[in-house]
């Protein structure tokens, strides 16, 4: 099947015109059909091996039937739905395996129920879900996750969409590689998976993903890039972005240059909301559907691990009742900082030392309980030195050098050097930080009306620590009396090494909060992450150009 | 009388000094003797000396380094001279006292706002009052007889950027906003603002009022612009703007100079641009010195026009002279000559330079005095000493080419019209593009395309023809004449060519022909019973490409024997064709020499593809690239043809050939050139109905729930080409309207507009 083909006839169904959605319904059930035919005739159900001579005619048709599963689930559209379902359920009929989603719902940390059910949305929300339809022929489990916050979602899908699809200086696929290149350095398969289909589907070149070493130059060129920012921003100097515009016929444009680190950083944070919110595969990637029938075992497992079964439901009806109060004594602690802030002046050596162990704190070891797990072999091949982590360097006790954001701030610095050499796109990206920060609903947990802005700032102030960025006018001693220790190394391990995030930290932070105040918490860290990152790289620009 | 006396005093040059680190802001005092530098890292007083700074007072004293050090803005009182204000970083605001007599002349400590306070401001009569904006949205008024302060103004949750209380009206301020707004506050009304405005978008970084014209503010912005706001009428209204090339980060007014002002930006640029605000498209000054962003800029004396200071990130501090200053203008080209697309010259310059003999060559020359309608209003006024511009008055002339000439451009527009660039084979797209070159009197493409077609169709396509001729009249002879002229027309060609491979030529030609007869026969049948779908280039290419992919022939030798059999049990043409070519093969002596695949013209082809490109007919060069495609594609370097095909599509633009430039692009085969037409293709429409976007895809506005698309003369909905107003969103079927708009002017819809269609 030729894929331009293929992918022209799942994007009709993103239209928002029945007839033409029912048009091409009816194209690709007659297409899994005849594909049903020309498999010839149905193995006997009893045999258990199939065929072996038409393997590949095989695999094709599981992977329509995998978009057709999908469909199944994710279309915002009714109607499509029920469609595919009745289409999976005549295939099954004839004989054929038909597959099933793998894991419930979108997210492995988020019980499915608490998550917004496709079938059930307002008008604002659906409407969102139909344009991000329309445009990438798919909602994938991020969009649903952030779907607990529209406001931000259809923000956060302008911005992708216009820096993935819209004019820029780099070339469609290789935007999609540089997102494959940045995901990959922190190991996150569910994002480069997704990149890699669509790569391919802009006409990227499979070799690329081989490696690379088979990329050309000028993409190889951005691993030391994509290695620091990931890793340790601070560390850029104005000589890395000269080696990069510099290098003959390999060298990069400034706006390229502008596009690639927006790109690098956005899917770096990216990455680590992935991981933080335990974002599963997507149903039609590998991964994300199985053929193989339902057993009990496998049941179980799968259904408790993602907090599905009733009795993982009882434990956790028992441990909320066990940690009442954590919101309260929380609340109440902001309440004090509020009031006590004039009393209490701390000195200006101690609101430096302050910051500096905040700083230092968290550049400790957070986790020991698993050791390094070397990447694996089919996702690191996209970088270079998989070595190069947050490890080697906190164990030598390297420090960080601080950047007062009053000498290089987003608003007043990155914004103007970011719409200069890349127009529009500062605006947007300055309103998804506004977004992000300003958001809130006045709730905490069960109660309402919290003014949380302090809590907020707090958060971002602390990621922004650990990137030794620090506010003049913040006191960094507030971050100790807001943050516990567990949501510390759940930030933390997120924000360094979020392959390592799991359900259980998830978990044990916050205890109380529901889950969609956990997800904006993992937006706010996103954010930040992001912004920070940015802040370094653009200053570095900044130099270079000075 | 005293002003007088203190201008006469300051003299000086330019000069700097280097400070142990960068300055975020300085502050002059008022008799013009000191200048104070404040940053995150300095906090000192210079004296203004004749031949140099000399360093009076370091202010940052006492062992532990305080935030309260750490200044992003500084204000020395133009009242009292020992008082100095300074806006801390961590949110304090500190006043300072030099007559104190220890060292630490720190004097009050406010640390009212929770964020960064970003400006200072001193009242300019008031001696106690003191007004600071900070990032939490707050201002404050302080009376430094008072421990705390007196009044806050909330801006309503927007970062304060700037304050800056008004020079001519004592209770008002102006507070500029990191949302874009400008706010006028009276100093005895804390409860809301008197008035609002958008000034910017994005953050309002710094505004100034005017030191002499009551109502004047000037604010610069993160969007690159510096405005001039007059608030002295009852509406503000923006009276002047200039464009800058980078965010704006302070303005300050010139002195004396009603019109001018200087600034500096916050990014990337480092120079302290002086505007007359009237002439905004050149600065009127500028000083170059520094090496970093410009972060402080103050003039020294505030009756006194030419001295500036400016302290920088460079960690350097600079008395600016304004003599020294470079003036663009002089450097600016006071002539322009620009090249219309028809061919026309427009020249414009100096009058005094254009009354020069007028006779060189005017073609039809329009001469258009004073082209730039502004300056003569400037001219007649009487002489100002603020006026600082040489009056220039320029001529315009316009040199109109000759219709018909060499350097119009119609052969371009017809050449590119009637060109064929795909939709044929390749010999019939050859042929007619000569015959297009030679209708327009171009005989060298048309020969050009004419060796083309003969270097590289196979001997298939003609004999194929010959064949039908055959087929259908029966008459040899005229085969045979036609065949003979062919030949005659290859060996011509390769005489012009001059390549040593002539004879091999015809050899090849032959030896090919022979080898198709017997490959094609079955094909050949084929065509004769579809002739008129062979025309069509899904049936002719792929033919062609059959042929093309024999490379690896066998050798004429062994052909040669079996060929005759084969050809003469099917038709007489073939053996015809052998018996030519046996007799011709003769006569070159090249036996048995190998074949000359198209490739061999390459070279050749390629080397003439770039003449053509030299002499600027890229026209030529990008259409013998398409039709040739494949042949020679590989020969030419895609960075080259990229380079030719962008040149063709700009020009095809410029001469709005959209369909032919869409054309090109189509065809094209380099992939930058191919997504040309596949980016911005999004169209945005309003309904009809209610007006407003519609976001959705397909025909239902989603807010008034009706369809959009409906024609407004038929009232059906329009699928298929809708062409509709933009002035009123209001059409229909193209036909429909066009119809319509012959006998009324009005829109089809009777919402009045009066729609134009062209």
């Amino acid at each position: 099947m030729d894929m331009r083909d293929a992918a022209g006839r799942w994007d009709a169904l993103g239209s928002r015109d029945s007839s033409s959605r029912h048009a091409a319904m009816e194209l690709i059930h007659q297409e899994v059909m005849k594909r049903i035919e020309t498999m010839g005739p149905i193995p006997d159900p009893q045999s258990s091996s199939p065929p072996a001579m038409d393997d590949s005619l095989s695999s094709d048709l599981n992977a329509l039937l995998a978009h057709v599963l999908m469909l199944s689930k994710r279309c915002p559209y009714e109607d499509i739905r029920k469609k595919c379902t009745c289409l999976l359920q005549k295939v099954q009929d004839v004989g054929v395996r038909i597959p099933r989603p793998v894991g419930n719902g979108p997210s492995r940390f988020i019980p499915e129920k608490e998550i917004l059910q496709v079938s059930k949305l307002d008008k604002r929300i659906q409407s969102i879900f139909e344009d991000a339809f329309a445009v990438l022929g798919r909602l994938d489990n991020i969009s649903l996750v952030m779907g607990f916050h529209p406001q931000y979602l259809e923000n956060f899908l302008k911005t992708q969409h216009y820096l993935l699809q819209m004019d820029g200086p780099l070339s469609l696929h290789c935007r999609h590689y540089i997102g494959i290149m940045a995901a990959a350095r922190h190991q996150c398969t569910y994002l480069v998976n997704l990149h890699v289909n669509d790569f391919l589907q802009v006409g990227g070149d499979p070799k690329w993903l081989n490696g690379l070493e088979e990329a050309p130059q000028k993409l190889q060129a951005l691993g030391e890039l994509n290695k620091i920012l990931a890793h340790r921003p601070w560390l850029l100097t104005k000589e890395h972005i000269e080696r990069l515009l510099k290098a003959e016929e390999h060298s990069w444009s400034l706006a390229e240059l502008i596009h690639v680190v927006v790109l690098l950083t956005l899917y770096h944070s990216l990455a680590s909301f992935t991981f933080g919110c335990g974002i599963n595969p997507d149903i039609h990637t590998d991964g994300g559907h199985t053929f193989r029938p339902p057993s009990l075992s496998g049941y179980c497992a799968c259904d408790i691990a993602n907090g599905n079964g009733a009795l993982e439901e009882m434990f956790g009806n028992q441990q909320v009742s066990e940690l009442s109060g954590e919101v309260e004594v929380l609340m109440e602690k902001m309440k004090q900082l509020q009031e006590c802030h004039d009393e209490e002046e701390a000195s200006q050596e101690e609101m430096a030392t302050r910051f500096e162990r905040e700083k230092t704190e968290s550049m400790l070891v957070v986790t020991s309980e698993d050791e390094e797990c070397v990447p694996s072999r089919d996702v690191s091949r996209h970088f270079e030195d998989p070595s190069y982590g947050y490890k080697d360097f906190y164990r030598r006790g390297e420090h960080v050098p601080t950047l007062r954001v009053q000498d290089y701030s987003w608003e007043d610095h990155g914004f103007s050097l970011v719409n200069r050499l890349y127009p529009d796109f500062g605006q947007l990206l300055d309103e998804k930080f506004q977004i992000a920060y300003n958001l809130t609903y006045n709730t905490m947990a069960t109660h309402q009306g919290v003014d949380t802005s302090m809590l907020r700032r707090a958060i971002w102030n602390y990621i922004h620590c650990m990137f030794g960025i620090r506010y003049d006018d913040y006191d960094y001693g507030e971050i100790n009396q807001l943050l516990d220790r567990g949501f510390k190394v759940y930030i933390k391990t997120m924000v360094r090494t979020p392959e390592k995030i799991t359900k259980r930290m998830y978990d044990s932070f916050w205890r109380q909060f529901k889950h969609s105040e956990k997800v904006h918490v993992n937006l706010l860290l996103m954010e930040a992450r992001m912004q920070a990152e940015l802040l370094y790289a653009l200053r570095a620009i900044t130099r270079y150009m000075t | 009388m005293e002003k007088l006396t203190r201008v006469s005093t300051i003299s000086g040059r330019t000069m700097f000094c280097h400070l142990d680190a960068p300055a975020n802001a300085i502050s002059v005092c008022r008799d013009a003797t000191q200048v104070v530098v404040a940053g995150r890292n300095i906090f000192k007083i210079y004296g203004l000396e004749e031949d140099g700074f000399v360093e009076r007072l370091n202010l940052r004293v006492g062992r532990k380094p305080s935030l309260n050090f750490s200044c992003a803005d500084v204000m020395w009182h133009q009242m009292e001279e020992n008082l100095l204000a300074t806006a801390a970083t961590n949110g304090a605001v500190v006043t300072w006292n030099l007559a104190r007599p220890c060292r630490n002349k720190q004097e009050q400590l406010f640390t009212e706002h929770k964020r960064t306070v970003n400006k200072v401001c001193f009242h300019p009569t008031e001696v106690n009052m003191l007004l600071s904006g900070s990032q939490d949205g707050f201002m404050k008024c302080f009376d430094l007889r008072k421990k705390e302060s007196v009044s806050t103004f909330s801006g309503q949750s927007e970062s304060v950027r700037d304050v800056q209380f008004s020079i001519k009206d004592y209770f008002t301020f102006a507070a500029s906003f990191e949302n874009g707004n400008v706010q006028l506050w009276d100093i005895r009304r804390p409860d809301r603002y008197e008035r609002m405005f958008t000034a910017h978008t994005g953050p309002v970084f710094c505004c100034d009022w005017h030191p002499e014209d009551r109502g004047w503010l000037a604010t610069g912005g993160r969007d690159k612009m510096v405005k001039v706001w007059d608030m002295s009428t009852s509406r503000v209204k923006e009276i002047y703007c200039v464009q800058t090339i980078a965010s704006v980060a302070r303005v300050k007014w010139r002195p004396e100079r009603r019109y001018h002002l200087a600034t500096c930006s916050m990014m990337v640029d480092h120079n302290i641009y002086v505007w007359d605000v009237r002439r905004p498209f050149i600065p009127f000054a500028t000083f170059e010195e520094h090496k970093d962003v410009t972060t402080g800029i103050v003039w020294r004396h505030q009756h006194d026009p030419y001295f500036l200071l400016s302290g920088s990130k460079d960690s350097t501090l600079y008395q600016h002279m304004f003599k020294d200053a470079s003036r663009p203008v002089d450097r600016a080209n006071p002539e322009g000559l620009c090249f219309g697309l028809f061919g026309d010259l427009a020249f414009a310059a100096k009058e005094s330079l254009m009354s020069a003999p007028p006779s060189v060559g005017d073609v039809g020359r329009k001469t258009y005095p004073g082209g730039d309608r502004r300056y003569p209003i400037f001219f007649f006024k009487k002489p100002d000493v603020t006026e600082q511009f040489e009056q220039v008055s320029s001529a315009l002339s316009v040199f109109e080419s000759e219709a018909g000439s060499s350097v119009g451009m119609d052969w371009f527009i017809n050449t590119a019209q009637s060109y064929l660039l795909s939709g044929k084979p390749f010999g019939e797209l050859c042929e007619h593009n000569a015959q297009v070159a030679k209708r327009l009197n171009r005989p060298q493409e048309s020969t050009t395309w004419t060796m083309l077609r003969i270097m590289f169709s196979e001997p298939a396509n003609p004999s194929l023809s010959s064949n039908h001729n055959l087929n259908k009249s029966g008459n040899l002879p005229l085969v045979n004449r036609k065949l003979k002229e062919w030949i005659k027309d290859v060996f011509l060609c390769a005489e012009n060519e001059e390549t040593e491979g002539s004879e091999g030529q015809a050899e090849y030609l032959f030896g090919d022909a022979e080898l198709d007869d017997d490959d094609l026969y079955s094909m050949e049948h084929d065509n004769q019973a579809e002739e008129p779908e062979y025309l069509l280039p899904q049936e002719a290419f792929p033919l062609r490409h059959e042929i093309i992919d024999h490379p690896s022939a066998p050798e004429p030798v062994q052909e040669r024997p079996e060929s005759p059999h084969v050809s003469g049990s099917e038709t007489e043409s073939t053996c015809l064709t052998s018996t030519e070519s046996f007799s011709l093969i003769s006569v070159s002596q090249l036996l048995f020499s190998p074949h000359l695949p198209p490739k061999f013209f390459c070279p050749i082809v390629k080397e003439m593809l770039c003449y053509y490109a030299e002499q600027g007919d890229v026209q030529m060069a990008v259409s013998v690239l398409i039709v040739l495609g494949d042949r020679i594609r590989k020969e030419i370097d895609e960075l080259t043809q990229e380079h030719w095909y962008m040149s063709y599509i700009d020009l095809l633009q410029r001469f709005e050939l959209w369909n032919v430039s869409n054309e090109v692009i189509k065809l094209s085969t380099c992939g930058a050139i191919m997504c040309l037409n596949q980016t911005s293709t999004t169209l945005h429409i309003n309904c009809s109905n209610c007006k407003r976007p519609m976001s959705n895809k397909g025909w239902i506005c989603d807010r008034c729930h009706q369809c959009a698309s409906v024609c407004a003369v038929c009232h059906h909905v329009v699928k298929g080409l809708f062409v509709w107003c933009q002035g009123c969103s209001h059409g229909g079927h193209l036909e429909h309207v066009m119809e319509w708009l012959k006998h009324s002017k009005h829109c089809p819809a009777g919402c009045g507009h009066l729609c134009e269609y062209t």
